[in-house]
């Protein structure tokens, strides 16, 4: 039998007895042979437990992780510290193998989860609703363009260039679908979106508009002036958010968004390569009936107790079909729950905390690298550089076992010397001076 | 089988209202840079004016809370869960263990591919596999859910077509497909033909045959179908399909009963989506996170989602050559991204330790055993004491799942499908997928897959047939049910009635 099989010579005979047929065969007669494969898959013998543990952990040993370094990458996912409970909690089958909520009764966990990690999102975004996650970030941001579609029946998506790249992408990707098309607005000299670019750019036949908080390269962006500027026709503002510096920036529903979507990875979720972690679509009251995904909501038993349930589900897929508001089936309820687990982890006054102490260490960070700043203004965890001799830099700070950061020049040719630098809890002083070093050598033409 | 503590549901409190002012689980890495108050770096409109409203709760009473909550949730390491289309197999355990090694767990998705060889090996290997399995030559792992795998499918055959300088506006699904086929064919810009079933089960030839005209873009099957039938005449589909010249798409919900026997490339699907959350093992969590890649045909290939994993043969150490790994983004025709990054690496892993668990073989034995338990549990519930009131949907031999009916309980019986459902949970096993194919009154969709052994399908049999049993002798039982679950039945129009999605 296979690994993983529970079936005996005995038991597959009973069981072909009481079907009444003779063979394993007789069950895919219904297979034309022109369709069936006559030959054994071409795939590697299946391994024991610990060839296969060993075959995995080679792998993992080929690939240089945070751990291994110290490292200044970000740009879209961070090196934060996830907490051990979230392994203990994540790890168990209550939580872990379970399908979707259909049967709530027996799903109350679950659902439960769902509603307090809705809670905290409409908290950090200071938006209404939130639904109980979608894919990742930049689907998000997708899905958020969809919504405006079927909100306002306009055609263009107006992006700030300071929203993620793969946001962009994905979002353009999607839109072929949507039938819409997106027109983008460049940033300013001092690396936040340029609000007059943007405004120029909004009519009345826009049907959203796109900015991200920080931005791209870090800047925390003047969202009240952007959301005026966004909505003199109508369009929906939508802001993508990290989350994490939501503990101390003001939300964006505050400042005029309508829709506020991101990704989750930085809410106890790890790098994982770029996934799974787990984005998240927090909307105003008016879009409740028009959002994507799970949603679920408070109510009562027979017996009066209070439970949990999927709601809203005329929304969806599997009751409305081509008249749904979005496709989604699967989210991603495990990566929410490690999400929620680490809010109330950091609590109150840890978020803050924390979301205080990055904007003191990036500060330091930007001027202790003595670099000429992409983004003078306001930065709270990542700030981008000009470096004379980049190539030079990172191959310096490799040696040395750092990696000082995102090339810029990958998706902003705009930038040819620009480097991305981020700052979490995990990088200390003594890691920004190390960095530092390397600049200030450079800068001072000594080796390092 | 063990049951779930009815008494959890006695108290229900948020982590919000565990919440007592000054309490703390989290202590901050100590501040080791100068102290530049918050308003220097800020400015006054961006800082935040008073903290987000999040519970202040110690650490032990944080795990009590969630390992409470977890007691409320029924699981399939608990018990059977017989979910159709769902593919409840069980979850291995080493997978959890190599997909939380640093290497793979705490590798950042923009390291240089030189730093990522591993990740890349792996992911270059996955492909392969999979391509193996679909008999389709070119895989992305990119798309996040099997949902969007069907996106991305309708995404490539739109820039197909429109290379060839055709505008196609429909896409056709049997009226028996999944709710996700229809609605990614209006997000994708498409409009819906639905197609009829036959009185095998099967597509409708002759309707099929008058709707596929040179409109159409693509036609969306699941074979076997969610009626677990195998569609015999899937040559003839394919032939029809192709001489409309449109694409014919694979949901791959139901793969699990034909890997290594069948092939939708060798069926003469395009493109194929595979949910690793179903087929092949990623714990399915309570709602995700899963993980929906796509296969496709070479006609097709030039439009995948970038970034592709590339292998090329590099000269290492002078010394022969090794193989080393790359992201290309240069593919001039792609549709773009369709997320960040990579995709869900973390639940690559998984479906990879699998792969490599089972093999070509293994991997056949796990559909035969998936076919003969779904076709053991079908002839046992056949018995005229169940199948007076099941009665099975179409009475053929069929794959991974079956559908029965519960029209014969509802008009002998006096209950519904949604009560038999419910009277389930009473005994320890999670109910069937209900209701769904629409087509089938009163359904109820059932797929043991390959991991239960005999005797719990002899059990779901027992349990099934005291449900008919004592509904008999007092259907108002059933119709309340459940009873010992944490809560009971739950007010779902008041809920949507006046939404409370959120702590007050």
């Amino acid at each position: 039998m296979s690994r993983y099989t529970s079936a005996t010579d005995a038991d597959r005979q009973a069981m072909l007895d009481a079907i009444g047929v003779d063979s394993l065969e007789d069950l895919f007669a219904e297979i034309p042979t022109g369709v069936r494969l006559q030959r054994p898959l071409d795939l590697p013998d299946g391994r024991p437990e610990q060839e296969v543990f060993e075959h995995l952990s080679s792998l993992a040993a080929r690939n240089v992780h945070a751990d291994e370094e110290v490292t200044f990458l970000g740009a879209g996912m961070y090196d934060h510290y996830v907490p051990a409970i979230i392994d203990s909690i994540l790890g168990r089958s209550e939580f872990l193998t379970p399908y979707t909520p259909y049967q709530p009764e027996i799903s109350q966990g679950g659902l439960q989860v769902m509603f307090e990690f809705q809670t905290a999102i409409s908290e950090l975004t200071g938006l209404p609703v939130s639904n109980a996650s979608v894919y990742e970030g930049p689907s998000a941001v997708a899905a958020a363009g969809y919504l405006a579609k079927l909100e306002t029946g306009r055609a263009k998506l107006v992006v700030s260039r300071g929203l993620h790249p793969h946001s962009r992408e994905a979002l353009a990707t999607h839109a072929v679908g949507y039938r819409m098309r997106t027109e983008e607005a460049g940033l300013d000299a001092g690396g936040a979106t340029d609000v007059d670019a943007l405004a120029a750019l909004v009519d009345e036949d826009t049907a959203a508009v796109f900015v991200q908080q920080p931005n791209f390269l870090g800047t925390v962006e003047e969202l009240g002036a952007l959301g005026e500027a966004a909505k003199r026709t109508g369009a929906l503002f939508v802001v993508a958010a990290d989350p994490l510096p939501l503990g101390i920036l003001t939300p964006p529903g505050e400042l005029g968004a309508d829709i506020c979507v991101g990704e989750g990875q930085t809410l106890g979720n790890r790098l994982d390569f770029g996934g799974p972690s787990f984005g998240f679509f927090a909307a105003d009251e008016r879009f409740i009936r028009k959002m994507p995904g799970r949603i679920a909501g408070e109510t009562r038993d027979v017996d009066g107790n209070r439970g949990f349930v999927l709601t809203l589900q005329t929304r969806e897929q599997h009751i409305r079909r081509e008249k749904a508001t979005h496709n989604i089936c699967t989210s991603q309820a495990l990566n929410a729950l490690a999400g929620v687990i680490y809010l109330s982890w950091l609590g109150k006054r840890g978020l803050v905390e924390l979301g205080e102490l990055m904007a003191k260490r990036t500060h330091y960070a930007r001027g202790a690298l003595g670099l000429e700043a992409i983004n003078p203004g306001p930065v709270v965890r990542e700030f981008a550089v000009r470096v004379p001799d980049l190539d030079r830099l990172v191959e310096l700070a490799r040696a040395e076992g750092i990696n000082p950061g995102y090339r810029l020049r990958e998706t902003y040719p705009e930038y040819e010397d620009g480097l991305l630098v981020a700052i979490t809890e995990r990088r200390g002083r003594a890691d920004i001076d190390r960095l530092a070093a390397l600049t200030t050598s450079m800068r001072e033409g000594v080796p390092a | 089988m063990a049951q779930l503590d009815p008494r959890a549901g006695e108290q229900t409190v948020t982590i919000y209202e565990r919440s007592v002012e000054g309490r703390r689980a989290f202590t901050a890495p100590a501040l080791d840079v100068p102290d530049v108050p918050l308003e220097e770096i800020l400015p006054d409109g961006a800082r935040r004016a008073r903290p987000a409203e999040l519970p202040e709760v110690s650490e032990p009473e944080i795990v009590r809370h969630f390992n409470g909550l977890s007691k409320k949730n029924f699981d399939l390491d608990t018990g059977f869960y017989p979910l159709g289309s769902c593919t409840m197999k069980h979850n291995p355990k080493l997978h959890e263990r190599v997909a939380a090694l640093p290497g793979h767990a705490r590798l950042h998705p923009l390291q240089d591919p030189e730093y990522a060889q591993g990740a890349l090996e792996l992911m270059w290997n996955l492909q392969g596999a999979l391509a193996e399995i679909a008999g389709l030559p070119h895989v992305s792992l990119q798309p996040s859910a099997g949902s969007h795998g069907e996106l991305a499918g309708l995404l490539l055959t739109r820039a197909y077509h429109e290379e060839r300088g055709e505008h196609r506006h429909k896409v056709l699904t049997p009226d028996t497909a999944h709710g996700t086929n229809p609605a990614t064919v209006t997000m994708a810009g498409y409009e819906v033909v639905k197609v009829g079933t036959d009185e095998h089960g099967g597509v409708d030839i002759e309707d099929l045959r008058s709707k596929a005209t040179d409109d159409v873009a693509c036609l969306m099957l699941t074979n076997p179908n969610t009626l677990g039938l195998f569609d015999r005449n899937i040559e003839e589909i394919a032939r029809i399909v192709h001489g409309a010249g449109a694409t014919l798409y694979y949901d791959g919900a139901n793969l699990n009963a034909v890997m290594g026997i069948s092939r939708p490339g060798d069926m003469g699907f395009d493109i194929v989506h595979y949910n690793l959350h179903k087929s092949f093992t990623q714990p399915h969590g309570g709602g995700g996170p899963g993980a929906g890649p796509i296969a496709v045909s070479d006609r097709i290939e030039p439009f995948l989602p970038r970034p592709q994993v590339v292998r090329a043969e590099s000269a290492a150490n002078g010394s022969g050559s090794e193989p080393s790994f790359g992201l290309d983004y240069d593919r001039p025709r792609s549709i773009g991204k369709l997320r960040g990054f990579q995709g869900n690496y973390g639940v690559f892993v998984r479906s990879y330790a699998y792969i490599c668990s089972l093999g070509g073989d293994g991997l056949r034995e796990t559909s035969e055993t998936a076919v003969l338990n779904a076709n053991y549990l079908r002839a046992r519930l056949a018995e005229p004491a169940v199948a007076q009131y099941l009665p099975i949907a179409f009475d053929r031999i069929c794959m991974h799942e079956f559908v029965l009916s519960g029209r014969g309980a509802r008009d002998k019986l006096g209950i519904r499908t949604l009560d038999i459902a419910k009277r389930m949970l009473d005994h320890g096993v999670h109910p069937p997928t209900v209701y769904f194919p629409l087509l089938v009154e009163e359904a109820l969709m059932i797929e043991p897959t390959e991991t239960e052994p005999r005797e719990r399908l002899d059990h779901f049999v027992e349990v099934v047939r005291s449900i008919l049993h004592e509904a008999e002798e007092d259907p108002e039982i059933a119709r309340h049910a459940p009873y010992t679950t944490p809560v009971r039945r739950l007010d779902e129009a008041g809920a949507a009635k006046r939404p409370v999605v959120r702590q007050g």
